[in-house]
């Protein structure tokens, strides 16, 4: 499954690209990230609990990036195995655009599934692949330039009020 | 003729055990100390297993054992068979790869079974099932049959070069060339018989107990046959002999054939049940049905049709890729090949048939027969030729197959069949009046009025059932004969029990073998059992599958009725002092013709046992055993009319009506003939309108495995079936049944895609046709009429 999206962060791009390759920023990012350990500069193990409609699940593997263009972006993938639930692997391909004093993250995703959560339904699965990819991004953007400054600088938040409405829709 | 004997609608005898939840199926048998076992499955479609660990599992709570592939070949149990040996064409026999009950070395399917987690209770076997480690090494995969051939393709076994198991070929070839070079029209079409998943309503289930002290297994299972499943338990798996392994199939909840393979399910859980010293019981869920059941259908064809100027056939070339999936199933090299190829001559005299088929492996479950089973992929490419030539010829469809009808008996099509008899216009008739086709144009300007696109669609089927003949089965490849046994025991009071091979799982045997015992002894149904499905009780039998059971079932229990009535007959002869010729058995009672002597039929039972006064030489007891082998196949037909409405704008296709017109020879009952035609239709229409199992391409996940994404056919997407007969009986056997079982799902689908291409008048438009696809139809005929 493939899906696309933009992410408008209140931050200069040097900043979101050290964010980026920050492990804690991507532990408070990535959805329901247990832990997450480097073990070199672009790679890391992390363990993480997913709930796709009936099936919960602690995915352990490997988070890897590549294509490394500071500060234009990389390419992030994670794979891991949920045991009996089956298997997550997926990559993005991040670029950051900078727009003055922000920056524009433009992200394209690629998904896959397999096993019990494959055999879920692609309506349910693709619903919550986007609402992941979602997710991260959009606390991504949080984790990098936090709400409480983005509501003070008042003429530059409607991007960021659609991301929090959405969040609170899709909860 | 008795009042509950043949003919009559008498009310199923099961029913009632039925509908009050009082049935007895395998997951409702108790045995004590039972344990419960949940397969670890493959995530991949194509892996190599690099590691298992099960220690964790092993120390979880409850757990008794969890066994992997290793223990099974530490155990010497053998591999799952394929029963049904094809040549391909060159003459080099299929390419059978082995068929490990638990994977080894590497995965091949999504669901492929890898290990056995057998805990105290069903719960506890599942947490455990979760902490089984195995390491893969992801491979390519291939789930479209087309797609397995092509070079470069990801090799699935060894053994299969090119994932090609056989190119096999029927009928001749040159004849077929030289009747396209001179014919006046050609018309082709390419198809795809969507892959099907089963469902029925029982999910597969085992309980597997193994007796120390006696050395013998129990198998209670969900089988069609039992029988089968003891003899390739024990002579290619080699688990237990014959006569220390006893398979039960009790209540079975639906079959269509899909629990009459030897899956590998149940033979782990009776390997498990020794090897752990606890019974084992498993009973699939739902999304498992999915996964392990063997899928049905997925034919990829390509057929041509010639015709001479007068709209006569005279050739016909089907090249078909049949999908068997990850492994060789029981019966599946059979499926594409002597079901369906053989019937390519349809209704029709057709001179010259050529068919070649392609076997090939793919990442998928494996495919085998699924009610109908070769019959309905060879209908829908002969009745989609055909009415694909009535719209280019522009003449009626009814029309273009009436001309070519069989019309003289016996007949022999060029592609082994031989019909013993049929009247193809006579069910023509009966369904074209029953479905007012004559007035079809003012309905369809009606509906027009209405925004909407009506069509009508028809489908002449024909199946060979009553399988079957056994030295034709053997001389084709079978691994097996076909035919079936009974036992008929008459109780010192006149009750009588039938034994026979065959098995009910929803077919109502129960009901049906017992109106053959009364129509001939006039003895009441109620005083009749059918005893069926346990190898303990019935010597041997072949079980239930492709429409056989009133056909080779009853036969074979008739032939048992005359052996006993004969015995009666000699007795009471001798009780009334009469000679043997003058005596016949008529309502109950046996009575000297001409005379007011008679004797009641559980008297002579009686005396039959007393053994008081037999005569000379004649031994006690009233009790025959009889072996019916079929000396040909039957062979039902009919005509069905599928009328549906489309709205261009949604693509939703409504089906108006549906007429069904079959020609099943002697009905025994017919409530229960209309229950299969009605249940055989639904089946066909989920085909056509709904069903569609669907793998993606690239990781060869199933992405079908729950009812939210695999869509069943509900009473709302139906019609109110008009169902009637005609009847031509069958001359190969003694009660003249030809089956009623499949011709539903055999010719329904044809039918409904007929008159969907014919309400937005296009040729094409594959199965499922779901909304969307209708729709998209529709707007491209739109556009190719706004284009001209």
């Amino acid at each position: 499954m493939d899906m696309t999206g933009t992410q408008h962060i209140e931050a200069p791009r040097d900043v979101v690209w050290a964010a980026l390759n920050d492990v804690e920023v991507l532990r408070q990012s990535i959805p329901g990230c247990q832990s997450i350990e480097k073990v070199s500069d672009t790679e890391m193990n992390a363990k993480v609990t997913l709930k796709v409609g009936p099936v919960k699940a602690t995915f352990t593997g490997k988070v890897t990036l590549t294509d490394l263009d500071p500060p234009n972006g990389y390419t992030i993938t994670g794979e891991g195995s949920g045991g009996p639930a089956g298997f997550a692997k997926g990559s993005a391909v991040v670029r950051l655009v900078e727009d003055t004093a922000s920056t524009t993250l433009n992200y394209e995703v690629k998904a896959q599934i397999g096993g019990k959560l494959a055999q879920l339904g692609s309506r349910l699965i693709d619903a919550t692949a986007k609402k992941l990819a979602t997710e991260f991004f959009e606390k991504f953007g949080e984790a990098v330039a936090p709400p409480a400054e983005a509501a003070a600088a008042e003429p530059a938040t409607t991007e960021k009020k659609r991301g929090w409405f959405r969040r609170l829709i899709n909860k | 003729m008795a009042h509950d004997g043949i003919g009559a609608r008498l009310p199923r005898k099961e029913d009632r055990r039925f509908i009050t939840g009082a049935g007895n199926y395998t997951d409702d048998i108790v045995v004590r100390n039972a344990a419960h076992a949940e397969f670890v499955r493959s995530p991949h479609a194509h892996a190599r297993i690099l590691r298992i660990d099960v220690s964790a599992a092993l120390r979880a709570p409850g757990v008794i054992g969890v066994l992997t592939g290793a223990e099974l070949a530490d155990d010497k149990v053998g591999g799952l068979i394929c029963g049904w040996m094809i040549h391909s064409k060159d003459g080099s026999p299929m390419r059978a790869a082995p068929y490990a009950p638990l994977a080894r070395d590497v995965v091949r399917y999504v669901g492929n079974p890898v290990a056995i987690v057998v805990a105290e209770t069903k719960n506890e076997a599942r947490d455990a099932a979760e902490l089984v480690e195995v390491e893969y090494e992801e491979l390519a995969s291939v789930v479209d049959p087309a797609a397995a051939q092509a070079p470069g393709a990801p090799q699935i076994h060894a053994e299969a070069p090119g994932n090609t198991i056989y190119q096999w070929a029927l009928g001749d070839k040159g004849a077929v060339d030289r009747a396209f070079a001179g014919a006046a029209h050609r018309v082709e079409v390419d198809l795809i018989n969507n892959r099907l998943v089963p469902n029925a309503i029982e999910p597969r289930a085992a309980t597997a107990i193994y007796d120390r002290a006696e050395g013998r297994f129990t198998l209670y299972t969900t089988s069609q046959n039992p029988h089968v499943t003891r003899l390739v338990l024990s002579a290619f798996v080699g688990l237990a002999p014959e006569h220390k392994l006893r398979v039960v199939a009790p209540d079975v909840g639906g079959g269509f054939w899909s629990k009459i393979f030897i899956y590998p399910e149940e033979t782990v859980c009776l390997w498990a049940a020794r090897r752990l010293g606890v019974p084992v019981k498993w009973a699939a869920d739902r999304r498992e049905s999915f996964l392990a059941d063997a899928h049905g259908r997925d034919h990829v064809t390509h057929a041509e049709m010639a015709f001479d100027a007068s709209h006569k056939i005279v050739g016909l070339r089907v090249k078909t890729i049949a999908n068997l999936g990850a492994y060789m199933s029981t019966f599946s090299s059979s499926v594409p090949t002597y079901l369906y190829a053989t019937l390519l001559s349809g209704q029709y005299d057709i001179p010259a048939i050529y068919a070649e088929v392609d076997a090939v492996y793919t990442n998928t479950t494996p495919v085998d027969a699924y009610r109908g089973a070769g019959r309905p992929e060879a209908t829908y490419v002969v009745e989609r030729l055909m009415d694909i030539a009535a719209r280019r010829l522009r003449i009626d469809a009814a029309e273009i197959r009436r001309k070519n009808f069989i019309r003289s008996f016996p007949h022999q099509t060029p592609v082994i069949m031989n019909y013993d008899t049929g009247d193809y216009e006579a069910s023509l008739n009966a369904a074209l009046s029953a479905a007012r086709y004559a007035e079809f144009p003012a309905r369809r300007a009606e509906a027009r009025s209405r925004g909407k696109l009506r069509g009508i669609g028809l489908s002449c089927y024909i199946e060979a059932c009553g399988l079957a003949p056994s030295q034709a089965v053997g001389s084709l490849g079978g691994g097996v004969g076909l035919w079936e046994s009974a036992e008929v025991r008459v109780n010192p009071v006149g009750t009588i029990e039938v034994l026979t091979g065959s098995h009910s799982h929803g077919q109502g045997h129960e009901t049906t073998f017992a109106q053959l015992v009364a129509e001939r002894f006039g003895v009441p149904t109620d005083q009749v059992s059918i005893i069926h499905g346990d190898t303990d009780k019935v010597q041997f039998g072949m079980g239930t599958y492709g429409s056989r059971s009133a056909a080779v079932g009853m036969s074979a229990v008739n032939k048992a009725l005359e052996r006993v009535e004969a015995k009666a007959r000699r007795i009471a002869a001798h009780l009334m002092e009469a000679a043997e010729s003058d005596v016949e058995l008529k309502g109950g009672e046996f009575v000297v013709a001409g005379t007011d002597k008679k004797i009641a039929f559980a008297n002579v039972a009686l005396a039959a046992y007393t053994a008081h006064n037999l005569p000379p030489g004649t031994e006690p007891g009233l009790k025959e055993g009889a072996f019916y082998d079929p000396v040909n196949f039957t062979f039902p037909a009919g005509t069905y009319v599928c009328e549906v409405e489309v709205d261009p704008k949604t693509g939703a296709v409504e089906i108006v009506q549906f007429t069904a017109a079959d020609d099943f020879g002697t009905i025994v009952n017919p409530m229960i003939v209309e229950g299969q035609v009605h249940g055989g239709l639904a089946q066909g229409i989920g085909q056509a309108l709904l069903e569609g199992c669907r793998y993606d391409r690239d990781s060869g996940q199933l992405v079908t495995a729950t009812f939210m994404d695999y869509a069943m056919p509900r009473a709302r997407d139906l019609v109110s079936f008009n169902v009637s007969t005609t009847a031509t009986p069958c001359k190969t056997n003694p009660l003249g049944i030809k089956g009623c079982g499949e011709a539903g799902a055999i010719g329904s689908p044809a039918a409904v895609i007929n008159a969907i291409a014919n309400a937005i008048g296009v040729e094409r438009i594959e199965m499922p046709a779901t909304a969307q696809r209708v729709w998209e139809t529709c707007r491209a005929a739109q556009a190719a009429v706004a284009a001209q």
